[in-house]
């Protein structure tokens, strides 16, 4: 985490310590609880679950739920798997983000270092745009989405996680070029350096960090979402949250909830995988887009 | 040396750049968030009850009514339901997930062997999709497999765990995944806020006999100020648009149990057609968004520029 690590002066007696730790033990365990349900059940056979072992270790290990949620499970009237949507998912938000990044990152620098009238205010309208509700642009989307042919499709999605995607990519790159020193960009103005070469040779090198928060981000957002995919592709062109909930709920046959765990896991693995990997970002991210400061 | 006019289109291109960048993005926000907010507000005063708006000769498929649907909305028990259950839903959400994230912050700021594993423990939910959080919750909190059934095969007989299926508190389970999901990331914004106090401070208030309680009660949380309202804001909001969980969780139901404004809205507009009184119910979102971060967002600009 990317805070001061000032510790406190607070001191603490023997008996207070104790309970401290125990109380944090224990709130690490209410967190961990639901992944471990997920993880030791998805690796069980279906009786042992529905036998009230849901705690138990598997008495018989087995990847067949696994198997069965990628590649055979019935997602709607197919008995797909989550395959096919998994990769409908990595193929959304691969150019959504990579879209919406670059963007934001000029955005924020024309923002901080060409300052002009009203850039404060427009900045604002941006920011604003990432805290609608979405269901305020549902309707227009829809017809827009119809009307351009997109409907239910990738692309369509990819413009809808672009447009919504850039208020807070624009934000992230805005607060990390204003603390960047401005008299760098004035000098090499001065020695002729245009708009992009200033951008492409200043600050770009710099811009590392502030790359890798905005991805991750944006990566999270677009991948867990479900408000957009659900209504503007819920047919093959579903992303991987969709094609997750039409498993789990789906009213036909036995509740295989072995399978709907593994197919939960898979959902939530790649968003994990970056968290495991880049925590720090993560939640530098998380907090740069809520305290602005 | 270049002539006089070639520097006076490279300097006057140098000024308009940085407009001629920003304005691709402008143009999509302005189109895709405010235009559209406008038309929905239009279709609110319309009778629209499915798309596409025009019919095959291109005429309209609706004509304008006022505020007839804002009227039907809130004479709606559905809309009444969605609404009672919002209040319930945000406020124990707001409330506890400050309520632990605070307490978590404080602990955790007691130089905690091991805070580096504790604290990604915390967080990891925040990287999850209330898809998959909800499913789990949802087959862990029901009576047939999850917890009732897991205490009772561990020999607690007569231990009953139904709220998930029950119109009454299925609400509560909602609330319990939503705040096992952010709480931890509301600690964080904490934790952050109290590394920055300064222990100067604090030493001065120990030599002076003050005790734990009341240095946390009279200097530390006063000053967490800013991070309680960041994270009122941003629960507030968070709260408001919660959908993804109630539809993975509840549906909701059981009945009209755990119905919020944003599940309404899109069963009103997508499922019912019904796309007028979907819109009005938008619309009402939208200010009650508004109302919180306009301000909010209104404050922390002003203070940096």
């Amino acid at each position: 985490m990317s805070v001061a690590t000032q510790d406190t002066a607070i001191r603490t007696g023997r008996i207070a310590r104790a309970m401290i730790y125990l109380v944090l033990v224990l709130f690490a365990l209410f967190y961990v609880l639901p992944l471990y349900v997920m993880a030791v059940n998805s690796v069980k056979p279906l009786s042992e679950i529905t036998g009230g072992g849901m705690m138990a270790l598997p008495e018989v290990w087995t990847i067949e739920p696994w198997l069965k949620a990628w590649s055979t499970a019935q997602i709607g009237v197919e008995p797909t798997g989550l395959r096919p949507y998994f990769w409908n998912s990595i193929s959304m938000v691969v150019p959504a983000v990579a879209i919406s990044t670059v963007l934001g990152a000029l955005n924020g620098y024309v923002l901080t270092k060409w300052r002009f009238r009203w850039d404060t205010i427009l900045f604002g309208l941006m920011l604003f745009a990432c805290f609608i509700p979405f269901q305020i642009v549902l309707i227009p989307m829809a017809a827009v989405l119809g009307f351009l042919g997109l409907a239910g499709s990738t692309s369509g999605l990819v413009l809808v996680h672009v447009v919504y995607g850039i208020g807070f990519s624009t934000l992230y790159f805005r607060n990390y070029y204003a603390v960047f020193p401005t008299e760098l960009v004035r000098a090499a103005q001065i020695d002729g350096a245009g708009f992009f070469q200033i951008f492409w040779r200043i600050l770009l090198p710099s811009s590392g960090p502030i790359s890798v928060v905005c991805i991750i981000w944006q990566f999270t957002n677009i991948w867990n979402d479900f408000l957009f995919g659900a209504s503007f592709a819920s047919g093959d062109g579903a992303p991987m949250t969709v094609a997750l909930n039409n498993l789990v709920q789906s009213s036909t046959g036995v509740k295989e909830y072995n399978v709907h765990f593994a197919g939960a896991i898979l959902a939530a693995l790649p968003t994990l995988l970056v968290y495991i990997v880049a925590g720090r970002y993560f939640v530098r991210g998380l907090m740069a887009g809520s305290v602005k400061g | 040396m270049q002539s006089k006019s070639e520097v006076d289109f490279r300097s006057r291109l140098q000024i308009w750049l940085p407009k001629i960048v920003l304005s691709p993005s402008l143009a999509l926000v302005f189109v895709f968030v405010y235009g559209f907010i406008l038309f929905t507000v239009y279709v609110s005063f319309t009778d629209s009850r499915i798309l596409p708006f025009v019919d095959k000769n291109g005429d309209p498929t609706f004509s304008l009514i006022g505020f007839t649907n804002y009227e039907k909305l809130f004479s709606l028990s559905h809309w009444e339901i969605s609404l009672t259950n919002m209040a319930v839903f945000a406020g124990l959400y707001i409330v506890i997930c400050s309520a632990i994230g605070l307490l978590l912050a404080i602990f955790l700021d007691q130089k905690i062997r091991g805070e580096g594993l504790l604290r990604p423990l915390y967080l990891y939910p925040m990287a999850l999709s209330f898809i998959v959080t909800g499913t789990a919750w949802k087959w862990f909190l029901d009576p047939a497999i999850g917890l009732e059934n897991i205490m009772q095969s561990w020999g607690w007989v007569s231990f009953s765990f139904d709220w998930i299926k029950s119109r009454d508190f299925a609400i509560y389970t909602v609330v319990l995944a939503a705040v096992w999901q952010s709480s931890g990331f509301v600690m964080a914004m904490f934790l952050a806020g109290l590394r920055g106090i300064d222990n100067e401070i604090l030493k001065a208030a120990q030599m002076d006999g003050a005790s734990n309680w009341n240095l946390y009660r009279r200097i530390i949380i006063p000053q967490l100020r800013p991070a309680f309202l960041s994270a009122f804001v941003i629960l507030a909001h968070l709260a408001i648009k919660t959908f993804d969980l109630v539809i993975a969780m509840t549906g909701g139901g059981p009945g009209r149990a755990t119905e919020l404004p944003a599940t309404f809205m899109y069963s009103y507009t997508f499922s019912r057609n019904q796309m007028g009184i979907g819109a009005a119910s938008a619309v009402i979102m939208l200010m009650t968004i508004a109302a919180i971060m306009i301000p909010y967002l209104y404050s922390e600009l002003k203070e940096k520029t």
